[in-house]
C-alpha cells in the first residue's frame, strides 16, 4: 500500500479516535443541565468524564498535527478555507476546558451555575460543528486552482451539512447517556438509560437520513456497507440499553461512531478535500501529500508509540473504571479503592 | 491594517499569551513532582502539605496552557496556509511528533495525579507527576525543534518542481545546534520563572503573618529562591550560547540587538544607544570596548557586523527589500530580558540573605513577593520577542519572507474577527486565572491531615 495510503487511514484512525472519545465527554457537557438535576449529580457527572477528557482532546490534536506533517496543502486549505467555522470551535474548546477545570475552585453557586453554561454550550457548539466539517470535507468545497478555497461561511451552511452536524449532535449525546448509564448509579444512571433510549430513536432516523444522502453525494460499495455495519451497531446499542446491558451498549455506539467515520474517509478517499469548482482542483491523498522521506519517519514515530498511548490511555479507563455515585461525591472522603 | 499585518499580531498576541502559562507549567510540574517525592521518601507532612499547596496552583496554571496552546496547533493553517504548503514537509513532523508524545503523556498522567490520590499506590501516583513533568520538557523539546528550523534551516532541500522546501535528514533537524541551545536556554528559563513563583507565593505568605506554617514557607521560600540562582547561572550560561549561534546564522539580529549600525572590529557592548528613527546611524551611544567581541564570537577581538554592511550584503543576495528587522525592539527586548533575568537572580539572593536572618514582615517584602514572578514571566515574553521579530522580515531565515506566508485567501475583516475575539476571551480569563491564583495564595496551606487517614484523603482539587 502507497504510504499516503496508509496515512489516510492513520488520520482516519486518529480521528475516529478523537469522536469516540471526545463524543462521550461532549455529550456529559450537553446532558450536564438535562440529567444532572442538583449540585451533587452535576458534580458526579463531571466527575466521569475528569480524568480523561484532556487526554481525549489530545487526539484532536494529533489528528491536526499529523494531518500537517502527512498533507501539508490539506491543513493549508481545510484551515483557512474553514476559517470562521474553526475559530468558532476554537473558542468553544477553549472555554469548555477551562470551565470543567475552575467549576470546582469556588464553592458559590453563581461561580459554578456560570460555568455549568460554559460547559454546556462549549460542548454543544463543538458537537454540531465537528459534524459540519465533515460534511463539507465529504461533499466538497468551493476551492480554485490554487487550492485556495472561495467560498464563505454560508457556503458550509448548507443543508447536507447541517444535517450532518445533527447527526454528530444526536449520536455524541445518546453515546454520552449510554456512558453516563454505564458509569454513575442510582438515579442518574436509571435516567440516563431512559434518555439514551429516546434521544437513540431520534438520532436513529437523523443518521440514516445522513448516511444515505452521503451516499447519493459520493459513496461506493464499501462506505455502503460500512454505513449499514454503523446503522446494525445502532440498533444493537439501543436494543442492549433496553435490556439494561450498559457496558454493550456503550460498545454499540462506540462501535456506531468509528463506523460512520470510517464510512465517511471511504466516501472521501482517493480525495481529501474535493474541489466543487472543478474536479481537477480536488485535494487528494497523492497530491496534498508530503514526501515519502518524511511519510515514512512518521511511519515509524506512528507504529511505535500509538499503541503505547492507547495502552496508557486505557490502562486509565481501567483505573477509573467504577460507577460514581452521588453519595460519594457529597463527601470528600472517599474509601482507598484495592490497587489495581 | 491588511490581513498580514493583523495575522501577525495574532500570532504574537496568542503565542505570547500561551507561553505566558508555559514556563510555569514546565517548571511547577519538576518543582511539585520533587516536593511529593520529598513526601513520599521521607513521611513527613509538611511535603504533603507544600505538594497540595503549589499543586493547586500548578493546575490552575496547567488549564490555560492547554486550552491556549490548542489555539497554537490550527493557527498556521488558519493564518499561515502558504507557510504551512511551504514547509509542511518539515515543519509538521515534529508538531505531530510533540502530540503523540508529549501531549498524550502529559494530559493522560496528569488526568490520573489529579484523581488518583488514594486510589493509586503511593509509589505509581508519584509516577504520574513525573511522568507529567517529562511530558511538558518533551513537548517544549519538538516544538522548539520547529521554531528552530525557523531560525536556522537544517536537513532540507529545496523542491523547485514541488514549489517547496522538503526534507532530506530528520535527524539534523532534530539535533541542529540552534534546537539544542534554544532548548536549553528556555527550560532553564522555565525553573527560573517556577522558583520566583515558589519564592514570592511564599515571601507574601510570610509577610502576612503566616502563624505556624511560618517554617514551611519559609522551606518553601529558600527552595523558590535556591532554584531561581542555580537556574539564572545556566540562563546566562546557554544564553552566551545561543548570542554565538545567533551571531553566526542570523547576523542582523545580533546587529539589531545591539544597535550596531556598522561592522566593528572589536566591537563594544552597547550600555545606551540611540540612533535615527529611520534605522540607519547612530545618535548616541556608551559602549563598553571590547565586550560585544567577546559574547558574539568568543574573542575579544573579533569582527562582529553592522546593519548596514548586513543590508547591503542581503540586498546583493537576496534582491532590493528592507531586510532589518524594527531595531529598537530588538535592542530594547535584548536589554530588558537580561535586566529582569538579573533583578529576579539579585531578588533571590537578598531573600536567601534575609531568610537566614530571620525576615520581618514588612510591606516591602510583599511587594517584593509579588513582583518577583513578573520579572522572569517578563524575560521569557521579551526573549521571544527578540527571537521572532529580530528574525524579520524572514518567517523562515533566508528562505521565506513573513509577507508570503499569509493565508492568501483570508480576507482580513475574518482576521480582525479572530484577532478581537482571542484578544477579549484571553483577556477575561487572565482576569480569572489571576483571580483564583490570589484567592488560593490567601486560603494558604491546607489543614493538617487527622491521624489515621494522613495521605488516603483524595486532593480537594479532583472535584
Ligand atoms: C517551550 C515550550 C513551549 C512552546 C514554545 C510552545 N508550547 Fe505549547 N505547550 C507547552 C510548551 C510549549 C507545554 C508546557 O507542554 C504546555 C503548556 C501547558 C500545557 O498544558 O502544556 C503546552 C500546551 C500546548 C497544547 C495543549 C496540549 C494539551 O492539550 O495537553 C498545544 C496544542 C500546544 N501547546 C501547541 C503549541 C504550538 C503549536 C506552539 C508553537 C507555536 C507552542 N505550543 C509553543
Ligand atoms: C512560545 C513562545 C513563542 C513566542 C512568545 C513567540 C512570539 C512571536 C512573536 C512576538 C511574533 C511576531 C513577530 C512579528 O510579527 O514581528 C511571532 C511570529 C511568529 N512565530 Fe513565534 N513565538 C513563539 C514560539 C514560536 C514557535 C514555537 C513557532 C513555531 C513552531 C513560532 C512561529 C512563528 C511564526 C510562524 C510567526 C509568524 C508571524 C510573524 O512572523 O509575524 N513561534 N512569534
Ligand atoms: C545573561 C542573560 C541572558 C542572555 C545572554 C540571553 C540570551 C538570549 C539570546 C541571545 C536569545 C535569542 C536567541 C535567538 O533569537 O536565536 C534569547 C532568547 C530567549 N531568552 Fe534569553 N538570555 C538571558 C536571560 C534570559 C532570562 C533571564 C530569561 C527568562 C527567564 C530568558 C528567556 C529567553 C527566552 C524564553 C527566549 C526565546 C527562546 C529562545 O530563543 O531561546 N533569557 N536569550
Amino acid at each position: 500500500m502507497a504510504l499516503t495510503t496508509v496515512w489516510f487511514g492513520l488520520i482516519a484512525v486518529l480521528w475516529v479516535g478523537y469522536l469516540v472519545l471526545e463524543g462521550f465527554d461532549f455529550g456529559v457537557g450537553i446532558l450536564l443541565p438535562v440529567l444532572g438535576r442538583n449540585e451533587p449529580e452535576r458534580r458526579v457527572m463531571l466527575r466521569t468524564i475528569g480524568p480523561v477528557w484532556d487526554g481525549n482532546e489530545v487526539w484532536l490534536l494529533v489528528a491536526g498535527g499529523a494531518t500537517f506533517a502527512a498533507f501539508p496543502e490539506w491543513y493549508a486549505s481545510l484551515f483557512s478555507g474553514f476559517y470562521l467555522a474553526l475559530f468558532l470551535i476554537l473558542v468553544a474548546l477553549i472555554v469548555r476546558g477551562v470551565a470543567i477545570e475552575y467549576r470546582n475552585k469556588r464553592p458559590e453557586g453563581w461561580w459554578r451555575s456560570r460555568w455549568d453554561g460554559a460547559i454546556f454550550i462549549g460542548s454543544l457548539l463543538p458537537a454540531i460543528l465537528w459534524g459540519v466539517a465533515f460534511g463539507n470535507i465529504v461533499a466538497g468545497v468551493p476551492l480554485d486552482a490554487n487550492h485556495e478555497y472561495t467560498g464563505t461561511l454560508l457556503t458550509l451552511l448548507n443543508p447536507y451539512a447541517l444535517l450532518g452536524g445533527l447527526t454528530t449532535l444526536g449520536l455524541f449525546v445518546t453515546h454520552a447517556a449510554m456512558f453516563l448509564a454505564l458509569k454513575t448509579d442510582g438515579e442518574i444512571r436509571a435516567r440516563a438509560n431512559r434518555l439514551a433510549g429516546q434521544v437513540g430513536l431520534v438520532t436513529a432516523v437523523v443518521a440514516v437520513g445522513f448516511l444515505a444522502w452521503t451516499h447519493v453525494q459520493r459513496g461506493d460499495v464499501a462506505s455502503l456497507v460500512l454505513s449499514a455495519a454503523a446503522a446494525l451497531a445502532f440498533v444493537g446499542a439501543l436494543v442492549a440499553n433496553r435490556l439494561r446491558r450498559e457496558g454493550w451498549a456503550f460498545v454499540g455506539t462506540m462501535a456506531t461512531i468509528a463506523l460512520a467515520v470510517v464510512a465517511l474517509f471511504t466516501a472521501l478517499y482517493p480525495d481529501v478535500l474535493p474541489s466543487t469548482t472543478n474536479a481537477a482542483y480536488s485535494l487528494t491523498t497523492t497530491n496534498a501529500a508530503s514526501t515519502s522521506y518524511t511519510l515514512s519517519i512518521m511511519t515509524v514515530v506512528a507504529v511505535i508509540f500509538t499503541p503505547i498511548v492507547v495502552l496508557y490511555q486505557a490502562w486509565t479507563y481501567w483505573v477509573f473504571r467504577r460507577r460514581l455515585s452521588v453519595s460519594q461525591s457529597t463527601s470528600d472522603e472517599e474509601p482507598a479503592a484495592p490497587a489495581p | 491594517m491588511n490581513a498580514l499585518e493583523l495575522a501577525r499580531w495574532q500570532f504574537g498576541i496568542t503565542t505570547v499569551y500561551h507561553f505566558l502559562f508555559v514556563p510555569l507549567t514546565i517548571g511547577l510540574a519538576f518543582v511539585v513532582a520533587g516536593l511529593q517525592t520529598a513526601w513520599v521518601r521521607s513521611g513527613n507532612e509538611r511535603w504533603l502539605r507544600l505538594t497540595r499547596f503549589y499543586g493547586e496552583l500548578f493546575l490552575i496554571n496547567f488549564a490555560l496552557g492547554v486550552v491556549t496552546g490548542i489555539v497554537q496547533e490550527f493557527q498556521f493553517g488558519m493564518n499561515w496556509s502558504d507557510y504551512s504548503r511551504f514547509v509542511g514537509d518539515i515543519f509538521g513532523a515534529p508538531l505531530a511528533i510533540e502530540g503523540l508524545l508529549a501531549f498524550f503523556l502529559e494530559s493522560t498522567f496528569l488526568g490520573l495525579w489529579i484523581f488518583g490520590w488514594g486510589r493509586l499506590p503511593k509509589r505509581v501516583h508519584l509516577a504520574t507527576i513525573w511522568l507529567a513533568a517529562i511530558g511538558t520538557v518533551l513537548s517544549a523539546y519538538f516544538i522548539l525543534v520547529a521554531n528552530s528550523w525557523m531560525q536556522d534551516p537544517v536537513g532540507y532541500t529545496y523542491s523547485a518542481s514541488a514549489g517547496r522546501a522538503q526534507l532530506t535528514d530528520f535527524l539534523a533537524v532534530l539535533t541542529s545546534p540552534v534546537a539544542i541551545v534554544t532548548f536549553l536556554h528556555t527550560i532553564f528559563a522555565a525553573f527560573l520563572t517556577a522558583g520566583a513563583f515558589v519564592a514570592g507565593v511564599a515571601l507574601w505568605r510570610l509577610a502576612r503573618g503566616a502563624g505556624e506554617d511560618e517554617s514551611v514557607f519559609r522551606t518553601a521560600a529558600r527552595i523558590g529562591a535556591v532554584t531561581v540562582l542555580v537556574a539564572a547561572v545556566l540562563v546566562v550560561i546557554s544564553g552566551d550560547q545561543q548570542g554565538k549561534q545567533m551571531t553566526a546564522q542570523q547576523p542582523m539580529k545580533m546587529a539589531a540587538a545591539e544597535a550596531l549600525y556598522n561592522t566593528s572590529q572589536p566591537a563594544g557592548l552597547s550600555l545606551l544607544t540611540i540612533g535615527t528613527p529611520d534605522g540607519s546611524r547612530e545618535l548616541f551611544s556608551i559602549r563598553v570596548p571590547d565586550i560585544l567581541s567577546f559574547l558574539a564570537t568568543g574573542s575579544f577581538n573579533g569582527k562582529v557586523e553592522g546593519i548596514n554592511q548586513l543590508q547591503a550584503q542581503y540586498q546583493a543576495t537576496y534582491g532590493p527589500g528592507d531586510y532589518r528587522p524594527i531595531i529598537p525592539v530588538a535592542y530594547w527586548s535584548f536589554r530588558l530580558m537580561i535586566g529582569a533575568g538579573a533583578l529576579a537572580a539579585l531578588a533571590a539572593l537578598w531573600m536567601l540573605w534575609t531568610l537566614r536572618r530571620g525576615l520581618r514582615p514588612n510591606p516591602w517584602v510583599v511587594r517584593a513577593g509579588i513582583v518577583l514572578p513578573l520579572l522572569p514571566l517578563a524575560a521569557n515574553s521579551l526573549g521571544w520577542i527578540l527571537t521572532e521579530m529580530g528574525r524579520q522580515p524572514w518567517i523562515v531565515f533566508g528562505l521565506m519572507q513573513t509577507s508570503s506566508a499569509v493565508s492568501p485567501g483570508t480576507p482580513a475583516w475574518e482576521v480582525l474577527v479572530t484577532v478581537v475575539g482571542f484578544t477579549l476571551l484571553y483577556g477575561v480569563l487572565a482576569v480569572v486565572e489571576v483571580g483564583l491564583l490570589v484567592r488560593r495564595i490567601r486560603a494558604g496551606l491546607p489543614a493538617p491531615a487527622k491521624a489515621g487517614d494522613e495521605s488516603e484523603r483524595p486532593i480537594a482539587f479532583a472535584y
